[in-house]
Order: structure tokens, then sequence, then C-alpha cells
């Protein structure tokens, strides 16, 4: 209830893109455009070794190969990847560093989009709040991490991806790219040739991680394209929570994300992995600008009666082109994705899930929640297959999809695949809008139309909302509202 | 005796169809009024006109609570001012437990009026108390505003709304339809229970049986757009026995 009065509060507050601020840091960056020197020089530039290097140039000879899909049902003008800049970072001396060493403009960045980047913070207002561990990502660069020497005291390596390679060779080598591998896709393919930084996380065997972990993404610079890669390790038994939150300053040129996300579960371990994704989404009337969203998340549940949980709140990017997958593998694993994809003014997204039972006894569950308004179009887009050891496998899918206006489009485009006898999947989808009668109802009690609107949308989406750390569901609910502010009337 | 509802000449479109075509009525604070009539008299439209939803164009005509000309007002800013519409098919709201859906709406409506915003305890308490005198399950409560309950059961939580939210002015649109007997008189008790000198009421109903348990003070019949007879409670069993037929002629 009070979640709903401060959505009200928030709605009524803010503006429609609330961090649409640029900053401005001083920035090194590489020379725009694509080519095996680039990869190189971001390579150089980390300090890599060899078969890092190697495993990048192998990467980008293979996208040259690869043409970039279309069956998304998304348009976009053809993108000019010798027009982006691969590598932009704070101007500073590279490794890891204290908070006192971060540049105070960059900390401004952080104060102002809410992250606490101070170790003894307590989130706002929030008592006896869980704590944070936080891998602030801007641009390229991973500029600090949180909590690291207490988290270590337990064995949990929680650093930048270009920390792991350094530090942790052994552990990086063994599961880069085992889960999306180097060609999988043509996005996922860009991005382990040019990846910049991202979050690297291990919790050994037995190992419950006594906080929660995050990693907040800041695009900053201009023309410039994100590729984090972000790779976590539940060894046997180990459990973590993850989360994930995305900012950028509104531009009017488009700017390309394309991160890769990996996740290894082994026997009895658990992942929750929970994304608020807010990229700038463009300019509401004229769909100018805006971030291009396009991600590859997979987790691959390697080890008997592990757990993996994808949450996504997608309210920001112009284009979102996402479907966080699970393999379940292991016998008895499961997987779940829970997830809120609005969509507003020109945006589109084409998001959903993959489930592959590949192990006897596998489950899995989707609640997809899509909510478009505007001219917008949101397409929910999932495969869920039985392979045939997958015996006994059950899914239940749910998508439901919420027109608000009479100018956007919901698409549901599920793949069902079973090639064992014994399996059972059970799919339902409704397609509903968000009635003028309804709001007419509520705003009879008392309500105003944005406050009629953020309760019913609220409402809709509670199920995933649900699933989501209490500060981020807050959180969430304001997105939610805010992304959909004067969709009405 | 100074009237709380005034309306005066009161003309509506819907879809450039004219509707209502000239009514005038009052209702004095402490009476409740019924409005009977025919299907398609325009019963229904002016409870509409009156709560202020989308598509009723008024061409002519005023409407005043107190003195306030509603017809200016958004639907919010009305319920605000204490005008109060139990649907005759109330909506679902999956999602919104019904203790949120009032709560959020009760804060609403005192913010607008400048209040205080109710606290929880006191909000909680309130609305065991009402729940338990319309026979509502506390539980219900919980579960998503209407979302798979009975007709009576919807037509309960209407009630609940009006006793929680305190409205001056009620409007109760086909209150009875869909309710048995049992329903009929809780939710007449719980109505009946609302009748004080400080509110006014405004009772629509196409059949006689729901003033056997709301008595009202007039009666009036509504037919094709106008208020073409009103009278004391006998009009309303006059109705009953000889039918709307020489209304609609008239008409």
């Amino acid at each position: 209830m009070a979640a709903v009065k401060q959505t009200i509060e928030t709605v009524a507050a803010l503006e429609k893109y609330e961090h649409g601020f640029t900053s401005q840091i001083d920035q090194e960056f590489a020379p725009k455009g694509l080519s095996e020197d680039i990869v190189r020089f971001i390579s150089a530039k980390k300090g890599e070794p060899q078969w890092m290097l190697d495993w990048r140039l192998d990467a980008y000879r293979r996208w040259l190969e690869l043409e970039e899909p279309t069956w998304a049902k998304v348009s976009h003008p053809p993108i000019d990847y010798q027009d982006t800049y691969y590598y932009a970072a704070p101007k500073e001396k590279t490794g890891p560093k204290s908070l006192d060493e971060v540049d105070p403009e960059i900390l401004a960045v952080y104060a102002k989009l809410g992250i606490p980047l101070k170790e003894q913070a307590v989130l706002a207002g929030v008592e006896g709040a869980p704590r944070y561990a936080v891998d602030a990502v801007f641009d390229s660069v991973s500029v600090v991490t949180t909590f690291k020497k207490e988290l270590a005291a337990v064995g949990v390596i929680f650093c930048s991806m270009s920390e792991a390679i350094r530090e942790h060779p052994e552990l990086v080598r063994q599961y880069l790219g085992s889960v999306v591998p180097t060609s999988d896709n043509y996005f996922a393919c860009l991005n382990s040739a040019v990846f910049s930084d991202g979050s690297f996380v291990y919790i050994p065997p037995g190992v419950r991680c006594p906080m929660e972990l995050s990693t907040y993404f800041r695009i900053n610079a201009k023309d410039s394209g994100q590729f984090e890669r972000t790779l976590i390790i539940a060894d046997k038994g180990a459990y973590c929570s993850y989360l994930e939150g995305c900012t950028a300053p509104m531009r009017d040129e488009n700017q390309l994300h394309a991160a890769v996300v990996e996740l290894v579960l082994l026997d009895d371990a658990e992942i929750k992995y929970s994304t608020v994704q807010n990229w700038y989404p463009g300019d509401p009337e004229t769909g100018k600008g805006g971030i291009y969203n396009f991600v590859t998340k997979r987790a691959d549940c390697r080890g008997d009666r592990s757990k993996v949980s994808w949450t996504q709140v997608e309210t920001g990017s112009a284009i979102t082109w996402k479907y966080p997958s699970c393999v379940l593998r292991g016998e008895g694993s499961s997987g779940e994705f829970y997830s809120i994809a609005v969509t507003n003014g020109h945006q589109q997204a084409d998001t959903g899930t993959k489930m592959i039972h590949l192990g006897a006894n596998t489950r899995s569950r989707i609640v997809a929640k899509g909510i478009s308004a505007g001219k917008s179009s949101s397409t929910y887009r999932g495969l869920v297959s039985a392979h045939p050891k997958a015996k006994g496998a059950r899914n239940f899918t749910q998508c439901d999809s919420l027109l608000i206006g009479k100018t956007c489009a919901a698409h549901t485009v599920p793949y069902i695949e079973a090639r064992n006898g014994h399996s059972v999947f059970e799919h339902e989808a409704t397609t509903t809008r968000l009635s003028d009668d309804q709001l007419f109802y509520c705003q009879q009690r008392g309500l105003s139309q944005e406050e009629a609107v953020a309760l019913l949308v609220n409402g809709f989406v509670k199920d995933v909302l649900q699933q989501l750390p209490m500060e981020f569901a807050v959180e969430a609910q304001k997105l939610v509202a805010i992304s959909l502010e004067g969709s009405v009337g | 005796m100074t009237s709380m509802l005034s309306i005066q000449n009161l003309h509506a479109t819907v879809a450039d169809k004219p509707i209502l075509k000239g009514v005038t009525l009052d209702v004095p604070a402490g009476q409740v009024h019924a409005i009977m009539g025919p299907n398609g008299a325009g019963k229904s439209t002016l409870s509409y006109v009156l709560s202020g939803r989308g598509g009723y164009e008024v061409t002519e005509g005023s409407a005043t609570l107190n003195g306030e000309d509603l017809l200016a007002l958004e639907p919010n800013e009305r319920a605000a001012k204490g005008v109060f519409l139990s649907f005759q098919y109330p909506l679902e709201i999956p999602g919104v437990p019904a203790l949120t859906f009032i709560r959020t709406a009760l804060n609403a409506q005192r913010r607008a009026r400048g209040e205080d915003e109710i606290a929880a305890p006191a909000f909680l308490k309130l609305a065991k108390e009402k729940a338990a005198a319309l026979k509502i399950d506390f539980d219900m409560l919980k579960r998503g505003l209407n979302v798979g309950f009975s007709g009576g059961e919807k037509k309960r939580m209407e009630i609940l709304q009006m006793a929680m939210l305190s409205p001056k002015f009620l409007i109760l649109d086909e209150t009875d339809s869909g309710l048995d007997i049992d329903a009929l008189k809780i939710v007449s008790e719980g109505v009946n229970a609302l009748r004080a000198p400080d509110r006014g009421m405004l009772v629509i109903t196409h059949y006689q049986r729901l003033l056997d348990y709301i008595k009202p003070d007039r009666v009036h019949v509504l037919a094709a757009g106008r208020i073409v007879a009103s009278g004391g409670p006998e009009l309303a069993h006059q109705l009953e026995a000889e039918g709307y037929d020489k209304y609609t002629v008239a008409a």
C-alpha cells in the first residue's frame, strides 16, 4: 500500500526520464570504428594476457562472417558499426582502487542516481535494509567495487571482469564463453570481441552470499557503445542474489548496448538475477535517439537440483532485444523467468525467454507481463523445449499483455517443442486493454487519471514485482508509473 | 427547504444522440429520492452525467451540489466533493486488493480536500468494523477487488466503499440488479445505515422491489429523457401495478 502511494507521489513529482543528465567527465576514447586494431587496443588498454587477446580476435573474425539477425519484430535504420566508439573510459590510471581515489565527478553521478557507493551507506529511509555490494560500471570500465574485503572473507569473489582476467585467470578461462559461445549470435559475438568491462562473481561451494550483489551500468559518453560482460559462477550448494540497473543520458543519436551475461550453476546452487533496465528510451514524441539494447543472457544449470531465477523490469531503451534463458541440464534443475516489459512513445521491445529442458524432471516457470502504450510495440517471444532425455519436464507459462490507448501493439510468439511423451507444458495468455470503464471506476472513487493508471498497472504486474527484492520492487514500481506517464487521455 | 443536489433543465447527448432532454430535479439534504423509469429512459445516463463519465456531453442546463457547479469538475474532483456512484456493474480490478483500493481512494479524496491521510491502524479498524456490518469476510478484502466475486458480493463491496468513503451524496444505479432476496436485505440495511440529515441519496431502479427496503421520500418517473411524474412512495406501487406504458406513450 505504501508502495502504491509512493508511486503516485513519484508520478506527480518526477519528469519523464529523470536519468537523462550528462556529466562532464574527462574521458579517453579509442578511435571510432571497429577493426582488429581496435580489438588489440582494448585488450592492451586493459593489460590483458595473450590468451584473452586471442579469444577476442577469434570472436572478431567470426563476427565478420555473421549477419545481423532480422527475425525480431523490431525495425530500425541500419546500424553503422564503424560510427561508434568501442572504448570510452574516464581518464585515470587503471587497476583496482578505493572509493577515495574515484573521480568525485563520477561519484556525484552515482549519488545523483541514488546508487549507494559508500560501504556503510544504507538505502535512504529504509531501516534495517539489506546491504548491497555495488560494482559501478561507467561507460567501458568498472570504476569501483564495494564491500570486496568483507565478501572475500567468506570466499566470495566480486570484482570487475578486467580484474578477474588478471587475478583469477583460471576461473575466467574455464567458464567465459562456456554458456554463451563466442559465435552464439551476432551481438554476443560482437561483445566477445570488444567487451570492455562488467562484473565477475564466484561463490565457493556451500556459501550463501551474505549480501545482495549489484552492478550499476551507466552510459555517459556520446556515440559510444557499451559492451559489458558479466560472469557469475555459483559452485555446489552456493547461493547469491544479483541486481543490475542501467541508465543513460538523453541524446539524439542511438547508442548500442550489446551485453552478455553468463550464469553457471553447479549442483544445488541457486542464483536470483534481477534487472531494472531504464536506458534512455528516445524522445517520446519523435522517437529520436535512445539505446538499442541487444542483450544475450543465459544461465546454465549444469548441476543437479540447481535453480535459477531471472526477474526483469524493462522500461527503457528505444529497442530491446533480449531473451534471458535457462539451460536446464542438471537433473531436477529449475528455471524461472519473471518479466515486466513496458513500452511507450516509439519504443519497441522483442523480449522473452528460452527454457531448454535437457535433464530429467526439470521444471520451469514463465510469467511475462507486457504493457504497451503510445505508439509502441511489444512482443513476447519465448521457447520452451524438452529434449528426449528430459522425461518428466514441466513448464508453466503465463503471458499477459495490457494495452493502453489505441495506437500501440502487443504480440505473443510462443514456441513449444516437446521431444518426449512425458513432459507437461502449460501455456496461458491474455490480452486486455486498460478499459475506460476501469479508469472511470477508479476516478469516481477519487483517483486522478494518473493515479488510476498507476494503480491498475501495478495490479497487473503485481505477480512479477513480488519476485524482486523489496527496495528494487519499489524502484521498479516507480519506473513503471513514470514510463507510462501521460499515456492516457 | 434548500436542495442539496439541484438539477435544472439538464440536456445531455451520447454520440450526438440526445438522451436527457431537460431533467429538473431537487434533492434536499437528508432525503432519499427514487428515480424509476422504463429501459432506455436515460436513468443510467443521468447517473453518469452527474458523476462525470467521459462520452456524455451536456448541451444545456446545470447540476450543482450544495451550490457548487458539478459539471465543471473532473470525476475525481466530484468524488472529493462527496459524490459517490454505486455502479450497476462494479468493475474488477485484478491485482489490487480491495483494502488497497479503498485506502488509496480515501486518501486521494482527503488530500484533495486538504485533509491528512488516514493512518493505517485507524483505517484497518474502520474497515473491519464496516465489513462485519455488511457480513463481508475480511479476508475477501485482501483479494483483487471484485475479481471472482458474485453479483451480491460486488454490490456489498460497493456499499462497503460507500461506508468507508462517507460521501455526501449517493447515487445508486440499479443496485438491486442481480441480487437475491438475502443479499438485497443486507445491501439495503447497509444503505439505510448511511441515511443521515446531512446526506442525500438518489436511488435509480427499474423495479419497485428495492423501495420496499430503502424507503424513498419522493419518487420520480423518468421517461424519454424527462421527469414526467413525481410523487410520494405510493407512486412506486402504482407503477408496479400499472407499468410504464402511460408514461412512454405520453413522452
